[in-house]
């Protein structure tokens, strides 16, 4: 507080950017506004308000039948009016969408799959970047890392396709060598999706955890090393507990990424396999029911602030520590 | 338990550049011995090999006559205190100080009892609920040696870790290490730049620079005996006279310096007619006439320094001014102006051979 507030009361101030002056200030406050309001706020409570409507024909709209309802979140655990879809559970046999839960679940199972696919590539990596590495060998690893991603990624799917598919690079190798007899569908056994996906939002993990790692004083691992730590427990008690509030952020954005992904499940998934962005779309593309459609959205959304949330709680870190 | 180290002939190598060079020295179980140096003298790598976080290159180290070759630093009977002390941030002060206790697998009341045993050791009882934030540099200091001290190591290395403090708190706790040491009996090594340190503290202090152990002895002997010119211009403040000895008799050598011949204690290995430079410490010159070793000059500034008052001497060709030491503000019996005669003891004065001198 270096400002003269005869008071000496607490008063609110506007962020001064440097001494660019108030005006500087409000312009970028007014931009962010603006893109939280416009970018963020008003197109996704629309999208919720929408969920809770009827799917109606145009004349109908603002009419009285135009009414909110519950039947679209309805429609994602029961389905339909009358199917015959039965859940068994707990001995009791419930009415369920069977088809788009198993979708939902296996969606956000298989994210989180990939995101510990992720975490487990990327945390001896980054540690020997952070650690070990001298500062250009360093930087030559993290330009490898990111020069693939300059490739787009629907051409990116395409090429696991050729890698992985059962006449690919992978399958023609494993049956030259003699591993194999036959072809192994890495597609139809999802091993395709989970490579693609992994690989798709591999940066997101690798630069968090290599900021976190980076600005841990190596004299930090050498004094427990001195103290009589192995390894594992260098890393147990030191190692994660410093970089966890990176290992939190990595590994929120890569869940939120791999379950909203959509090219990758189109491009990689098996015939039998369904993501459940691939249902949403569905929804809005295909039978053109924007209302359930938006609800689906919605529960997606909803799912994915529970998981960042109980994965802070985990990891005891706070949005602030998230964000550096 | 206290072990003795023993540095066999080590030298270590990094690429072309020589960090130890044939180290040869044997510190004993119990001691506190000092390594002194300027940054950059091998200092901190000869720690570290002692820790075991650096393999010497050719050489041995042994702890306790055990040789350490392939032991890993986790495994050493050492515990190194870092030069930034390297608490662990996200535990509590106890935490930090049981933590080579929670390695070895000890429970955890046990931890807690220890712990807290070493907190009444280093007077902070009662503290050990805090964060390592919470505490003030000399109190991290003191959790740093709880740290170490807690895995009951046989030699525990220091690599400067006062270096951070500020000057009242470091002298306080060069007292304090010193009480600390007696009390458990460990081997010290201590690394430092600041010869008060190492004089202060230690039972004998290895003089370094540039990977080489220049000498060894206790602290007195070496201020007053120094084996080499860089030991003598290193270790506390002296005055240094270049020229061609004349003459030797009975371990003294007569040297031809700018103010006439000068005589003082020979180093071994001088003969007449080689290059040499008498060192001659500020508080061993006095005022007034002498049949030997007397010279004139003339005061060009003073510092008052409190306990005593640093004169420096007018010198031809603009060369570093002869320091002389009085003690007090000055008695004010010396001239302000114009020449007056000096005079020193030849068994005061060090004759060695010219060699590197520190601060050039």
């Amino acid at each position: 507080m270096n400002d003269a507030a005869p008071t000496g009361a607490r008063r609110f101030r506007l962020p001064t950017f440097g001494g660019l002056g108030a005006s500087v200030g409000i312009v970028f406050i007014i931009l962010v506004a603006f893109w939280v309001m416009m970018m963020i706020l008003l197109p996704t409570s629309y999208m919720v308000e929408y969920s809770f409507r009827f799917d109606l024909p145009p004349g109908k709209v603002g009419g009285p039948e135009d009414v909110h309802t519950l039947d679209n979140y309805r429609f994602l655990l029961f389905g339909p009016e009358g199917s015959p879809e039965r859940l068994w559970l707990f001995g009791h046999e419930f009415k369920a969408n069977t088809l788009h839960l198993n979708v939902f679940f296996k969606t956000i199972i298989a994210a989180i799959l990939v995101t510990m696919i992720d975490l487990a590539i990327c945390y001896p990596i980054t540690f020997f970047m952070a650690q070990r590495a001298t500062g250009g060998m360093a930087r030559l690893m993290v330009l490898c890392l990111i020069l693939p991603f300059w490739v787009n990624e629907i051409l990116r799917a395409f090429a696991f396709r050729i890698l992985l598919g059962t006449g690919g690079v992978l399958n023609t190798f494993l049956m030259d060598l003699g591993v194999i007899a036959e072809p192994f569908d890495f597609i139809r056994q999802d091993i395709a999706l989970y490579v693609g996906l992994s690989y798709a939002y591999i940066l997101l993990m690798i630069f968090p955890l290599y900021n976190a790692l980076e600005s841990l004083d190596r004299n930090q691992i050498e004094a427990a090393r001195d103290l009589g730590a192995p390894v594992w427990r260098i890393h147990w008690r030191i190692v994660i507990p410093h970089a966890k509030a990176g290992i939190a952020s990595g590994c929120t954005m890569v869940f939120m990424l791999a379950v909203g992904a959509l090219a990758m499940p189109q491009i990689l998934g098996g015939p039998s396999n369904l993501w459940f962005t691939q249902v949403i779309y569905d929804r809005f593309n295909t039978s053109l029911n924007w209302p359930v459609g938006a609800a689906y959205a919605f529960v997606l959304l909803v799912t994915c602030i529970i998981f960042v949330l109980v994965v802070m709680r985990l990891f005891r870190v706070n949005l602030g520590e998230i964000a550096k | 338990m206290s072990a003795d180290v023993h540095l066999d002939r080590i030298s270590i190598r990094f690429g072309n550049f020589t960090a130890v060079k044939n180290a040869d020295l044997r510190i004993e179980s119990g001691e506190f011995f000092s390594f002194l140096g300027p940054s950059g003298c091998g200092k901190t790598t000869i720690l570290r090999a002692v820790a075991g976080f650096q393999n010497p290159t050719e050489g041995r180290v042994l702890i306790g006559g055990r040789d350490m070759a392939g032991v890993g630093p986790n495994k050493r009977p050492t515990a190194l205190i870092f030069q930034n002390l390297a608490l662990f941030p996200l535990m509590k002060v106890w935490e930090n100080i049981a933590f080579g206790l929670e390695v070895r697998g000890i429970g955890k009341t046990a931890r807690r009892k220890r712990a807290d045993e070493l907190l009444e050791l280093i007077a902070l009882t009662g503290q050990g609920d805090k964060l390592v934030s919470e505490l003030s540099g000399g109190q991290k200091q003191r959790v740093a040696i709880a740290r170490a001290l807690a895995v009951k190591p046989e030699v525990l290395l220091l690599d400067e870790p006062l270096s951070a403090l500020d000057l009242k708190l470091r002298q306080h706790m060069r007292t304090e290490l010193r009480a600390i040491q007696r009390q458990v009996g460990v081997t010290f090594i201590y690394i430092t730049h600041d010869q008060g340190e190492a004089l202060t503290m230690s039972d004998r202090v290895a003089v370094m620079s540039q990977g080489v152990v220049q000498q060894i002895g206790a602290g007195s002997e070496i201020y007053r005996e120094p084996a080499t010119a860089f030991v003598a211009s290193f270790v506390g403040e002296n005055n240094a006279l270049r020229g061609r000895i004349q003459n030797m008799a009975d371990g003294f050598a007569q040297v031809e310096t700018e103010f006439g011949p000068m005589r003082g204690r020979a180093a071994p290995g001088l003969s007449t007619g080689d290059e040499a430079i008498l060192f001659i410490r500020p508080e061993a010159i006095e005022p007034g006439e002498a049949a030997e070793n007397s010279f004139s000059s003339r005061i060009i500034a003073s510092e008052f320094e409190g306990h005593a008052t640093h004169l420096f001497l007018g010198r031809e060709g603009g060369a570093k001014p002869i320091v002389i030491t009085r003690p007090g503000g000055g008695d004010g019996s010396l001239p302000s102006e114009g020449q007056f005669a000096l005079r020193f003891a030849p068994e005061q004065a060090a004759v060695l051979p010219v060699g590197e001198m520190a601060g050039e």
